[in-house]
């Protein structure tokens, strides 16, 4: 009995910690457990969000992305600049942009299986080069030019209440979860992030599934790109810096399993709230940009922790 | 002549048990100074058990091991070294990024004398020197191991142990990674050795160069010593009668399917090391591939399913050419393959059984890229019945069966995509006795359904009561082929040593 209950601990741990933060926040300040903030909170966590959704394919593969934040800002400056000095109709722009980002996930996950260097090392790689790409496009300096037509996207309501970021982002998870638990395709990136060598001897093409998983992270960075130039108005070279480090750690805390093969949709989107919440939630007590580093990064470190504890303890056992 | 027989090691019935196995049965053995005494058997008769029990890798559960005058229960790695004990292990224990002079002396730091803060490069270099001139071993103390040949690693490892003045020296199958000419080399300086009053235990499959070098051997079986004896005074044909003559195994299988019409025929095929391999499978029958380790059994497997490259030769199915570039081909075209270690080729240990068995077919069964959710469960309880797994759910995780079932769920996958073509690498290693039947017993039901089957093994009993025809490989080549009727130990022994 008492195994039992320990078990279901565990199991909604974290949870429990996502209950725990928003009374903590409640306590501390008035502002807080309100129906606006909820919704502030919805839009701050949209973008993270979706990116979760592509990021958890890559871990669940064994892989890692840590260009997401460049490949965002990449495409806020390319369409913006498209729309403004080429005066490319906005949904084409938009289109060209979030077909740029799905073939730089693409050329990521190929060159990643192709060469088998190390994940972490070739999207920093394209991390730094893609940053330095969108400055120099730009010239370092933001593109203005988004027209009104388009910033619903990223600033519009759906029966004046819900934001339409949120709407996107539960298409989104609901594309995830059905991807991961309908599909070959999804239980592919299960079975190749837990052990590549039997799935390839299992006849599966293992090139083809990795490459899959980077190019959909794409995909979903360039949706999550749209609704932050939407937003914003503008296309910022400086755009989603940092931004790897809350979907890693939102999917790691989650229970996506850093070595692959482990996690789900659900949980790491429970993982983003936290980080939301966490977020949101330092602001309104009036903890600044730095602090909320300190913690993310913090909080990575102990998630990871935990998770290499519990693969080590399923080894021995 | 005196001074040649006197023992410098004297192992007193040792015995070790493992569970399920007795590994060492009171076994006694005497090494004197300055032999070469060689240990053989099959694999499995103990040899390796006995020299972990020198090298203090394990502790025996009786028995004593006496150097000189002192005697002792047991040895630590540490305890052995301080006894003049080296071992050469097949896998060599050395630091690649580093030079030969930096592993000779590893462990034994020098420093300058004006400054012991620092090491000395330049010492490493010159005590390293004198080290390799003693013996006369042609490598430059300042060469970076990864940069070398096996051959040359091998030769570092020697120099280790002279450079620790090793009195006596283990090899385990020095010569499987040399050509014949790093062999008579590795053979001369066994000499220089042997003169220098060094005892070397040399563990070998290759019968041919005990006679060669070997003063004398022992002979294990079964964790037994059978007999100790200078070379020359036993035949070859005697050895390998005492090496093979082991109590047999009863197993209870008759392979009763109807020889069909080939499947697979594999013409002249060479590549991942195997040279010129010929041969043709038939439906229902059971094809035996016996060899030693090394022998390119499972190198031969990895080929025909596409999971390594062939370098040359033809592969024909039902009379067709067919080309097998990957796995994916392979199981498009009916080949399945059951790896021989399990844990890291077979089964995927972290997810469901369910998800591991319909894995290979799990596009047939999808339709616009959804698994039909109802044919998988069928297929699933399907083979769970079939091949009698036992667990509490099919959503249970594989790393929670035991060694049987985990490789019945592998099988199971394989089963699912109804191959034509089925290798088994080993497929009742590290599965417990019932386990064991019932894998026979599947094996026989598979090849009445009409599947070909290329089953290797390395349990002798088991290959020869599975099999209806065997090829034997050795050295990476064909060594012979044996209908049933002409089924003996002596004989696949004889093959696989190399001594037709």
């Amino acid at each position: 009995m008492k195994f039992g209950f320990l078990k279901i601990i565990r199991k909604y741990a974290i949870l429990i910690v996502l209950i725990v933060l928003i009374l903590v926040f409640s306590v501390l300040s008035p502002a807080f457990a309100t129906f606006n903030n909820a919704m502030n909170v919805v839009r701050q966590i949209s973008m993270m969000g979706i990116v979760t959704v592509g990021f958890t394919f890559i871990l669940l593969g064994g892989g890692l992305d840590l260009s997401v934040g460049s490949q965002m800002a990449v495409m806020n400056v390319v369409v913006a600049m498209l729309i403004r000095d080429l005066d490319l109709n906005p949904v084409l722009a938009i289109l060209i942009g979030i077909a740029m980002t799905t073939a730089i996930g693409w050329f990521n996950g190929f060159a990643i299986s192709k060469t088998g260097i190390p994940p972490l090392i070739a999207t920093l790689a394209m991390q730094t080069a893609l940053r330095g790409a969108s400055f120099i496009l730009s010239k370092g300096r933001p593109v203005y030019g988004v027209p009104d037509s388009i910033k619903f996207i990223g600033q519009g309501y759906i029966l004046g209440i819900i934001p339409i970021p949120g709407v996107i982002l539960a298409v989104v998870i609901a594309f995830g979860i059905i991807l991961l638990n309908k599909t070959y395709l999804g239980r592919h990136f299960y079975a190749l992030g837990s052990n590549p060598e039997a799935t390839r001897l299992s006849g599966i093409n293992i090139h083809f599934t990795r490459t899959m998983t980077y190019t959909l992270n794409g995909f979903l960075t360039g949706i999550a790109a749209l609704v932050m130039m939407t937003r914003v108005g503008s296309g910022q070279p400086n755009a989603a810096d940092g931004f790897e480090m809350n979907v890693l750690t939102a999917a790691v805390l989650g229970g996506v399993s850093i070595n692959g093969g482990k996690g789900s949709i659900t949980g790491a989107m429970v993982g983003a709230v936290i980080i939301g919440v966490l977020n949101n939630g330092m602001s309104i007590c009036g903890a600044n940009d730095y602090w909320q580093k300190v913690i993310t990064g913090l909080v990575l470190f102990v998630v990871v922790v935990l998770d290499s504890l519990s693969q080590a303890k399923r080894k021995d056992s | 002549m005196t001074d040649t027989m006197e023992i410098v090691l004297s192992m007193q019935h040792i015995s070790k048990h493992y569970v399920g196995i007795q590994a060492l049965d009171d076994v006694s053995v005497d090494f004197r100074k300055g032999e070469v005494h060689a240990l053989i058997g099959e694999n499995g008769a103990g040899k390796s058990t006995l020299i972990k029990m020198i090298s203090g890798a394990e502790v025996p559960d009786s028995g004593k091991l006496v150097f000189g005058d002192r005697e002792f229960d047991k040895m630590t790695p540490h305890l052995a070294q301080n006894m003049g004990v080296a071992t050469i292990y097949q896998e060599f224990n050395l630091f690649p990024t580093l030079t030969v002079a930096e592993n000779i002396y590893m462990g034994d730091e020098m420093v300058s004398d004006d400054s012991p803060r620092f090491y000395h490069k330049n010492r490493y270099l010159e005590k390293a020197k004198e080290v390799l001139d003693r013996v006369n071993i042609a490598v430059r103390p300042g060469d970076y191991v990864e940069d070398m040949t096996t051959a040359k690693m091998q030769l570092v490892e020697i120099a280790k142990a002279v450079a620790r003045d090793a009195r006596i020296l283990i090899m385990d199958e020095p010569t499987a990674p040399l050509s014949t000419k790093e062999t008579e080399y590795l053979f001369e300086l066994i000499g220089t050795l042997k003169r220098q009053g060094v005892t070397i235990i040399y563990i070998s499959h290759r019968l041919e160069e005990l006679y060669r070098i070997a003063d004398r051997l022992t002979i294990m079986r079964d964790g037994r010593k059978i007999l100790t004896s200078d070379t020359k005074e036993i035949s070859r044909k005697e050895l390998i009668r005492h090496m093979a003559n082991r109590e047999v195994e009863e197993i209870d299988f008759v392979s009763d399917a109807e020889r069909g019409k080939v499947i697979l025929e594999v013409k002249n095929v060479s590549g991942n090391g195997l040279h010129d391999i010929s041969f043709c499978v038939h439906a229902g029958e059971i094809f035996g591939l016996g060899g030693l380790l090394g022998a390119g059994r499972t190198e031969l497997a990895r080929l025909l399913f596409g999971a390594d490259r062939m370098e040359s030769g033809q592969l024909l199915m039902d009379g067709k050419e067919i080309l097998v570039k990957s796995p994916n081909q392979a199981v498009s075209l009916g080949i399945a393959y059951v790896p021989e270690d399990r844990k890291h080729h077979g089964a995927l240990l972290t997810l469901p059984i369910s998800w591991n068995i319909t894995l290979p077919i799990l596009k047939r069964i999808s339709f616009r890229g959804f698994i039909r959710k109802k044919e998988e469960r069928q297929i699933v309880e399907a083979q769970r019945d079939n091949l009698r797994i036992k667990a509490s759910g099919m959503e249970q995780n594989v790393n929670s069966l035991s060694g049987g079932n985990q490789q019945k769920v592998v099988l199971a996958k394989w089963l699912a995509s109804s191959p034509r073509l089925l290798i088994l690498d080993e497929p009742t290693r590290g599965v417990d006795v019932n386990a064991k039947q019932e894998i026979y017993q599947l094996i026989g039901e598979f090849a009445r359904q009409g599947m070909a089957i290329i089953f290797i093994s390395s349990e002798m009993e088991e290959l020869l009561n599975i099999s209806d025809r065997m090829m034997v490989l050795n050295e990476k080549k064909i060594a012979g082929f044996l209908e049933k009727e002409e089924y003996s130990q002596n004989r696949v022994l004889a093959m696989a040593s190399g001594l037709t």
